[in-house]
């Protein structure tokens, strides 16, 4: 799929034998997976599986204790891979800087790198933030949003980088059904125009057989199942039949 | 401790690689200035005075009992300008601009936003670090050359009201000038200008180590702050005494 005309080509990421530890807890048991170039790769698992921490070792902000993380076959951890290669993360949490306005932020890239005038960051800024629903909060200070326009904020940000990896921790976690689906498909769209390689983390199961090609089932540091969403779906795995299968269990009323 | 070291002059070492930057973050360099100066200016001007003050009327009336009158104005104007001005103004600055650093950046550190700029590749030491040294250097001599006269004046207006001492303004201005030149008072801004450097990389590097959530933040705080103000204490001894030839 990076090769159907797009005008950027997604790069592949490889995690081979990931393992990492704090302090006696081993959080990443050996994590092995590899996302090809424009794929939409997603990642599921409980809450506290390790999720976060496996896409913070992806983008390079920690280092494994071992194993290693190869980006279109160079170690993130490579001096150049920074700068040769667009990488974003939207952080669970957004992570905006709270000293800044939201369009400072998302244009924050761009002003540091100085690869565009005022003028046309702004444009670029109004543009994005259009995009996810948040039209007009350019001049707002982050502590003004809701915890989802914080979440749409950050997705703005690094859709401004126009990234060839993009990496969500937990898109839609915090959006009600309509935003949700509103990003899901702005995720897919975003894929299938510039060919970004996107890594989701989610347990939003909606979203995740929604928009991935692959899907892989992480459970206590381990991934259990990794394939195409039907494949998972089938899987007789208990833990993920639990996963995907889990309801309430309130009786209707006779 | 001795690893704090070593990163410490590690940041010190990178902001002065970061200097050749510093055009490109003036809007900073100039909004953390303006800052520094709106929270100390006053109470820079109002402690220098009263410090000036009390050496006047600590050493005054016994100097003048012994017919010493017009040593006041030097002792008074040689204090202020070598010692009190540059180490109260530094410790003052490191408790009120130095926990700001480090609570700004420890708190930057905690909600993500650092990981968030290194994932934009953007430095952390151009962007964070560089420009609030910048200000820090540059506004402390200044707020220490201030407090240097306003000492100054402290002691004047202290000797000419007290009776014990009666000494009238212009004679202990006069009296001064004999003794203290244009060297002292260099002197006692470049010990601060060193000790601005002391605060704005401690505090810094303490913010960026911040571990934690709010708790860290405060840890942070309180270390920069202390940790700053014995460097000074001790830069301060070293520093006279290599500028005492
Ligand atoms: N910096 C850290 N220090 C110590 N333990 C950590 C750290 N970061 C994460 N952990 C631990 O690693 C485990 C996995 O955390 P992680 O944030 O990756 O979970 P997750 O899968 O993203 O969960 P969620 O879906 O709730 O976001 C947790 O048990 C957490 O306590
Ligand atoms: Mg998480």
């Amino acid at each position: 799929m990076n090769d159907n005309g797009t005008t950027q080509h997604g790069v592949s990421v490889q995690v081979r034998g990931i393992r990492r530890s704090y302090g006696e807890q081993e959080v990443l048991k050996g994590i092995d997976l590899e996302v090809r170039p424009g794929e939409i790769f997603v990642i599921m698992g409980a809450s506290g599986s390790g999720k976060s921490v496996l896409l913070r070792h992806i983008i390079g902000l920690e280092a494994p204790d071992a194993g290693e993380i190869l980006v279109n076959g160079e170690s993130v951890h490579s001096s150049d891979v920074a700068s040769k290669y667009r990488m974003a993360l939207v952080f669970q949490s957004g992570a905006l800087l709270n000293s800044l306005t939201v369009g400072e932020n998302v244009g924050l890239y761009l002003s540091e790198h100085r690869l565009k005038s005022p003028d046309e960051i702004r444009k670029i800024v109004l543009d994005k933030l259009e995009v996810v629903g948040l039209k007009g909060t350019e001049d707002k200070l982050p502590t003004e949003l809701s915890g989802g326009m914080r979440k749409r904020a950050a997705i703005a940000r690094a859709l401004v980088i126009e990234p060839e990896l993009i990496l969500y921790d937990e898109p839609t976690s915090e959006l009600d059904p309509v935003s949700s689906v509103v990003i899901g498909d702005e995720i897919y769209q975003l894929n299938k125009r510039i060919g970004v390689t996107s890594l989701v983390v989610s347990h939003d199961r909606d979203l995740a057989f929604g928009i991935a090609d692959r899907i892989a089932v992480m459970h206590e540091g381990e991934i259990i199942a990794l394939g195409a969403p039907d494949e998972v779906k089938r899987s007789q795995h208990p833990v993920i039949r639990k996963f995907i299968h889990a309801d309430f269990k309130r009786q209707p009323k006779a | 401790m001795f690893q704090n070291i070593g990163e410490i002059a590690l940041l010190f070492w990178s902001t002065i690689r970061a200097l050749p930057l510093v055009w490109r973050q003036r809007a900073k360099v100039l909004e953390e200035f303006h800052e520094i100066g709106n929270a100390s200016l006053l109470m820079v001007a109002v402690l220098s005075f009263f410090l000036g003050g009390v050496i006047a009327l600590q050493t005054g009336p016994v100097l003048a009992e012994r017919g010493l009158h017009s040593a006041i104005g030097g002792l008074v104007g040689i204090s202020m300008a070598k010692e009190l001005a540059p180490i109260m103004m530094s410790i003052l600055i490191a408790g009120r601009i130095g926990s700001a650093f480090a609570a700004e950046i420890g708190s930057m550190r905690v909600y993500q936003e650092i990981d968030a700029l290194r994932t934009m590749n953007i430095n952390i030491v151009n962007y964070l670090v560089m420009p609030r040294l910048v200000a820090i250097t540059i506004a402390l001599p200044m707020l220490v050359t201030f407090a240097i006269l306003v000492g100054w004046l402290g002691g004047a207006t202290v000797a000419q009201v007290t009776t014990q001492i009666d000494v009238p303004f212009e004679s202990f201005f006069e009296n001064m000038k004999n003794i203290v030149g244009i060297g002292e008072v260099m002197h006692g801004v470049f010990k601060s200008w060193c000790f601005a450097w002391i605060i704005g990389v401690v505090s810094c590097h303490q913010g960026l180590t911040t571990r934690g959530g709010p708790r860290g933040i405060g840890r942070s705080v309180t270390k920069a702050v202390v940790n700053s103000i014995v460097l000074i204490v001790l830069f301060d001894y070293v520093l006279t005494r290599l500028l005492l030839h």
